[in-house]
């Protein structure tokens, strides 16, 4: 049974909102331009090869939502995302025909899913949700359909529908980290089928463990090597520099094409008079940088700022300077003079020479540390200026390695060890990471450094062959740098934010594009009544699942019939409205800037949960009034009166989706007057 | 038993053989039956240096010494209202920064409730089944649902302990149901009895609190600002004393102060002064270089506003006083510059994405005056509300570009006094309570000439009403105050993170003699908290491995000793999750007297563990004895530890810096040496 359903698509000529962001990225993979974002590779990857394929050339800019598409070929990469989308009623279709046997209660949840703006409005243009949504209705489908393989386990039936789970499960982890609740649903649903199965006391011990083992293949070990294989590609077409090289290592950034460590040509051994950059070893950190701005007062001493800066920048440039001389190192007259373990040097600031110092202050935000600021005019500051240089891995020699050697800086004065404590400042400290002198001499990344960048012109320089990461390093330390992106996406104070109460009731949507009458608008918002029918369902569900089960656990006696509805209701609903949770409760605890487009993989739960209600209720009905002659048609009639009330919603707002021009909704003229239901809608 | 302990090896092994065994076996066998034994066995357990952290901790707060004294002496000198102190305690504590030994002693308080919410469920179970709706079932139940509520009024801990009672209850609550040999009228009596005493009770308790604290503190103090301001004026002095007898209505020609509802990150009053914007800010961008207009924290009387009627030129009210109502368009006047508020389609000082805000000045320079604003009451209950004092939450929506009023949270360079920025927020992105505002203080203006009102707005308000907020409309909003205020992230010295109390790796040193080294420490014994790991560690181990078994139909421990280790599991397992898992998710600033409430759990599954270790795992008498010497022995080194670190305990003896140094066990331990 093939489902018949096709969806039109309109595609227009500018580009929208989060388009730029992520056709942007597409376009650094045809470009192969290493970039940074906080969501793993698929999705964007997907993306790249979609347009690369439909023949776009990664010229387009993207700079800000509205800018005109004109000559550049967009279209196969929206093709492609509302090719995925529009899979999305299939997999819903055949998922809750699978889990209630009923083809009325599939078609509700396809008409359900159709004809709602929201995951239209969605699929057509160049976003992740689409493909995130297309691998966690796969997983869902094929976890469904491989329980019910149970009863004939090892066929390969059962294996090709186990596999394909952990395929799909790889690809939703793989777009987006919420992939991870669908990883988590198919986790208990794996666990509970396990318990299932070591209580059956038929099979022997050898036939659960291959049980166990078939498992652990299909659903962790294929999609951790598929995820892998993922980054792997990521990281072999991106090797040339881009905008994300600076929240990297030094030794990731030498693996990029034009990224100046890449077969760098730089001095070997640092020197006296050297301009370099210092770079903490702690992943995700950044360079040692100073700027024009003072500590704000009550913040220790009010001196110039040191912190730690993730980008690439003329203020992360320190010069090498002898701590009891002011002269020129670079004088030619002068011979070349070596840093040397243990050495004590002066660290000054290129830009605005002052001497790194530090003293007895608290530091701003690690309050046991001291505080580290740029003290002294022209490179004249004071005993507390002065650093002792330690190798950390040196071998025989004393010298000092760029890029190789770690090496610490110990303050004279107070024996603290210079070091980034990684938390972020403030805004008065624009948001860049802490620099600390730690007291305590625990020998952590945080507080061991190396030389990135050195220029010294009276030394050769030297092809030097960087260390190369391994794979597992470099997986280890992208993953560290998006967990740290993703947490520093905080909503600003005083700036309105979705929330997620907000989003089941429809509180909210997004404007995608057009703000202006004249414009061509385009707003982001789920049919209303779909919504809020799914709201009640889910409430219902909730009412009609507790008496049910507390009626078995009473004992209480029912027919064969009611009895099979209450399975379908309990089983079936049941793993649905888990997958809803799932997707839904966990944003509540989230500290990060969520938006309205993130309830839509739970909206899909939702409306498959619809459906299975519906179905059972009218079945139900259709059984109590089995005396009444018409007592068949309860059942027909009620589905399709739903089915054509949906529909004639998604008459009404279909302009949502596909574009509305002229007077905005609160004027009567406007193509959409009366539709305004809720005072928070803005189109 | 310390007594015992000290004597000769041999004898103290046989009498704490019995002693233990005894011990062990009444906490296991009749843990959940009788009540003498049980309370015996706490007690041993309590003071006979089963944990010994425990009781350390109870005698901290007896014997601390100088920083506590007074707080002690104040917290028995209002012991007799109890609850309402309570909980002002517990405010006083999170609002402000009261010591925390302080701090320590709720923790102690909060572990009582818990614990004594979780014996008194057990012991309601334990009556259930032979004697239901006893009196002493009763009892128990809602001793439960009190302690709980009290633990909750404490700490907002208490809330986990709370949920896992609720959780356990309701398992067992599922049984009952399942029981066919309950008539179903019974059943629901179960059920009913239950949801009344462990839902409603407290409810009703916890409400009581809030209800004493409102009654008991009906005066205005130091945290007034954050309230509302009808909150304010329900309390007697400060705002109360001003708005008393206010208009209610506003009209066209009153003069008004405008508060922010957010006031984040202060409270503050919508302000006008007569310096203007810099023409050119700092990043090069251009202003109106109108009149500045700003949000001030202080009361002042460049604050006032006058409402005007766009189609007059008087500014006083009329006789009778027109209202104004939702949807009215009015002008805003300031009062001591008579300039009009206005916004324009230029860049804010510090949100260029949002329009600035001035008092208009008329340059000639073609830029018109823009000054209509719409009012739009938030919390109407009509479309024809009339503007109120205090009471209307309002929006004030610009005519010509419907830009919103907003605080914007930043504050001004140096030019604008470092006050806040106010702004037109021009695509309204939905409701936020930084666009919205109250009027706090109102009257109607009568003096035509500008010298006479310049006076008039500087002479204090008069006339009576008074305005009083229902009780449940003060709950919530001193609940919710309390709930989303944000205590500044400060890192203290002695913070902590989750990871490190489970290895104890941090401490808390509490008092410093001015002279001497004497000092007190929250220190845990170590021995007592990595046995304690352990014995959860094998618990967790145990549990599944019988867990998988018994799936099996093996089972290795028979059917009620099963169900008793289900059960002391769930107590201690879940109370120690539930008390120490919730922290990795916070993010305020974290001590290691945090811990302590999760601990307790921790340290009364010791026995249970140790006590089925010795029943059920050792086969042979030879185990049997070698296992309980084996206690003996680490009952002694839990005592030995427990008297090394008595000093830092007590702070009642001085050590030396040698001495001290060498209790220094973990590098990461702050032990505080005198340099000279």
């Amino acid at each position: 049974k093939s489902l018949a359903i096709t969806v039109t698509f309109f595609f227009y000529f500018c580009s929208s909102w989060d388009e730029t962001h992520f056709g942007k990225m597409g376009s650094y993979y045809i470009n192969r331009t290493f970039f940074f974002d906080v969501h793993p590779p698929l999705g964007k990857m997907l993306i790249g090869l979609a347009g690369y394929l439909s023949g776009y050339d990664g010229t387009f800019p993207f700079q800000k939502p509205g800018d005109k598409y004109e000559h550049h070929n967009y279209i196969g990469m929206r093709g492609f995302c509302a090719f995925l989308g529009s899979w999305l009623i299939p997999f819903a279709y055949l998922t809750v025909l699978e889990l209630s046997r009923s083809q009325p209660a599939a078609l509700l949840t396809a008409a359900l899913i159709t004809c709602d703006t929201g995951c239209l409005t969605l699929s057509q243009y160049i976003l992740l949700d689409p493909i995130l949504m297309f691998f966690i209705m796969a997983a869902m489908l094929s976890m469904v359909k491989y329980n019910s393989c149970a009863d004939r386990p090892f066929s390969a039936c059962w294996w090709f529908w186990l596999s394909l789970t952990g395929v799909s499960l790889a690809g939703a982890l793989g777009v987006k980290f919420v992939g991870l609740f669908i990883v988590l649903h198919v986790g208990l649903n794996t666990i509970s089928d396990l318990w299932q199965l070591l209580g059956d006391l038929n099979l022997t011990m050898v036939t659960l463990g291959k049980h166990l083992t078939a498992r652990i293949l299909c659903l962790i070990v294929l999609p951790l090597i598929l995820y892998t294989t993922l980054f792997a590609v990521h990281f072999i077409i991106l090797n040339r520099s881009g905008p994300g090289d600076g929240f990297f290592s030094s030794a990731f950034q030498s693996r990029l094409l034009g990224n100046n460590l890449h077969n760098a040509s730089i001095p070997e051994h640092l020197a006296y008079g050297s301009v370099i950059t210092v770079k903490n070893l702690q992943m995700a950190s950044g360079y040692l940088h100073s700027h024009w701005h003072l500590y704000p007062e009550g913040v220790g001493a009010r001196q110039q700022q040191v912190t730690a800066y993730q980008h690439k920048d003329y203020n992360n440039l320190w010069i090498v300077k002898k701590h009891d001389a002011n002269t020129d190192p670079l004088d030619p007259s002068f011979p070349v003079e070596f840093v040397r373990h243990g050495d004590i040097i002066r660290l000054e600031h290129k830009e605005t020479s002052r001497n790194l110092h530090s003293h007895q202050h608290e530091a701003p935000m690690t309050r046991k540390h001291y505080q580290v600021t740029g003290y002294g005019i022209n490179g004249t500051g004071d005993s507390n200026d002065f650093w002792r240089i330690e190798v950390m891995n040196r071998k025989s020699e004393n010298r000092i390695k760029v890029l190789r050697s770690q090496i610490r800086l110990i303050h004279l004065a107070t024996g603290c060890v210079l070091g980034s404590s990684g938390k972020t400042l403030p805004k008065w400290g624009w948001e860049q990471l802490e620099v600390t002198c730690t007291p305590y001499l625990k020998e952590t990344p945080n507080s061991v450094w190396n030389v990135e960048d050195h220029i010294n012109p009276k030394l050769p320089n030297i092809s030097l062959d960087v260390l190369k990461p391994s794979f597992a390093e470099i997986l280890l330390e992208s993953h560290m740098v998006m967990i740290r992106g993703n947490s520093g996406l905080k909503p600003k104070e005083n700036e309105v934010t979705s929330k997620p109460w907000h989003w089941p009731i429809n509180y909210q949507g997004l404007r995608f594009s057009g703000v202006n009458e004249t414009d061509f608008r385009v707003y982001l918002l789920g049919n209303p009544v779909i919504w809020w029918l799914n709201l009640v369902s889910i409430g219902l569900y909730l009412l009609l699942g507790s008496i049910s089960t507390v009626s078995i656990q009473r004992g209480i006696q029912l027919t064969a019939e009611v009895k099979g509805l209450c399975q379908v209701l309990l089983r079936g609903g049941g793993q649905v409205l888990l997958g809803w949770m799932l997707h839904y409760f966990p944003f509540f605890m989230m500290g990060r800037v969520l938006y309205y487009h993130h309830y839509f993989p739970a909206m899909l739960f939702s409306s498959m949960l619809t459906g299975i209600l519906w179905d059972t209720v009218l079945r139900c009905c259709a059984c109590c009034l089995s005396s009444f002659p018409l007592a068949n048609w309860v059942h027909v009639f009620g589905i399709s009166l739903l089915i054509l009330g949906i529909a004639y919603s998604f008459y009404l707002f279909h302009p949502l989706s596909y574009g509305m021009v002229g007077p905005m909704a609160q004027d009567p003229q406007s193509p959409m007057a009366g539709l305004k239901w809720l005072e928070t809608w803005e189109f | 038993m310390l007594v015992f302990l000290k004597r000769p090896v041999l004898v103290t092994a046989e009498i704490n053989l019995n002693l233990v065994a005894l011990t062990v076996v009444a906490l296991l066998s009749r843990l959940w039956r009788l009540s003498y034994p049980r309370a015996v066995v706490f007690d041993e357990v309590y003071y006979g240096q089963f944990v010994s952290l425990y009781m350390k901790q109870i005698f901290f707060v007896d014997g601390s010494g100088p920083p506590l004294g007074h707080m002690l002496l104040a917290f028995g000198g209002y012991l007799g209202g109890f609850d309402g102190n309570f909980l002002w305690n517990r405010i006083g504590a999170e609002n402000s920064l009261i010591t925390q030994s302080r701090l320590m002693l709720l923790e102690s308080l909060l572990i009582f409730f818990n614990l004594l919410a979780v014996l008194s469920y057990l012991k309601f179970s334990n009556s259930q089944k032979y004697s239901s709706f006893s009196v002493n079932w009763w009892v128990w139940l809602i001793l439960t649902g009190v302690s709980c509520s009290c633990a909750v009024g404490i700490k907002y801990m208490g809330l986990f302990t709370y949920i896992l009672l609720l959780t356990i209850a309701s398992v067992h609550a599922w049984h009952l149901i399942g029981d066919q040999a309950l008539s179903n009228a019974r059943v629901l009596c179960h059920l009913l009895a239950r949801g009344v005493a462990l839902l409603v009770v407290p409810v009703i308790t916890y409400l009581s609190f809030f209800y004493i604290h409102l009654m008991v503190l009906y005066r205005s103090g130091p945290h007034d600002q954050i309230m509302s301001s009808a909150f304010q004026a329900s309390l007697e002095g400060g705002l109360a004393r001003i708005t008393q007898g206010q208009p209610l209505e506003v009209a066209y020609g009153s003069q008004i102060t405008l508060r922010n509802v957010l006031g984040k990150p202060m409270p503050c009053w919508l302000h006008s002064h007569k310096n203007t914007y810099p023409i050119r800010y700092e990043n090069g961008r251009g202003s109106s270089h109108q009149q500045q207009v700003t949000c001030y924290p202080f009361k002042d009387v460049n604050n006032w506003w006058i409402v005007k009627d766009p189609g007059r030129h008087q500014l006083v009210v009329t006789n009778p006083p027109r209202p104004v109502r939702h949807g009215d368009i009015v002008q805003l006047v300031h009062g001591i510059t008579t300039r009009f508020l206005n916004t324009h389609d230029v860049a804010a000082p510090l949100s260029p994405h949002s329009q600035e805000i001035s008092c208009y000045i008329d340059y000639n320079i073609s830029m018109p005056a823009q000054n209509l604003w719409r009012v739009d009451i938030v919390n109407r209950e009509s479309d024809s509300d009339i503007w109120k004092t205090i009471l209307s939450e309002v929006r004030f929506v610009h005519v010509n570009t419907s830009a919103v009023l907003k605080l914007s949270g930043a504050l001004l360079p140096d030019w604008g006094y470092r006050q806040l920025e106010i702004i037109g927020e021009k695509l309204s992105k939905g409701y936020h309570q930084s666009m919205v505002w109250n009027v706090e203080e109102h009257r109607y203006g009568k003096s035509q000439e500008q010298k006479e009102r310049e006076l008039e707005l500087h002479s204090p308000t008069q006339i009576d009403i008074s305005k009083n907020l229902s009780f449940m409309a003060r709950f919530t909003e001193l609940q919710w105050k309390m709930l989303t205020l944000r205590s500044e992230e400060t890192e203290h010295k002695y913070s902590s993170s989750p990871l490190e109390w489970l290895t104890l790796e941090t401490n808390i040193a509490y008092w410093l003699h001015p002279r001497t080294s004497a000092q007190i420490h929250l220190l845990g014994n170590a021995l007592t908290w990595s046995s304690a790991n352990i014995a959860t560690l094998a618990y967790v181990l145990l549990f599944f491995w019988y867990l998988l078994r018994r799936r099996r139909n093996v089972c290795d421990i028979p059917e009620d000793s099963w169900s008793l280790w289900v059960l002391a599991g769930t107590v201690c397992c879940g109370g120690w999750a539930v008390n120490y898992l919730p922290f990795f998710m916070m993010e305020k600033t974290l001590f290691l007297y945090h811990y302590l409430p999760a601990l307790t759990f921790q340290i009364i599954l010791l026995p249970v563990v140790l006590q089925h270790v010795s029943e059920h795992l050792c086969r042979s008498q030879l185990q049997k004895n070698i296992f309980n010497s084996l206690i003996v022995v680490w009952f002694f080194s839990v005592y030995m530890v427990y008297h090394t670190f008595s000093p830092i305990t007590y702070g009642d003896q001085s050590l030396s810096a040698n001495e001290l140094k060498a209790l220094r066990w973990k590098s990461s331990w702050d032990i505080l040496i005198r340099k000279h």
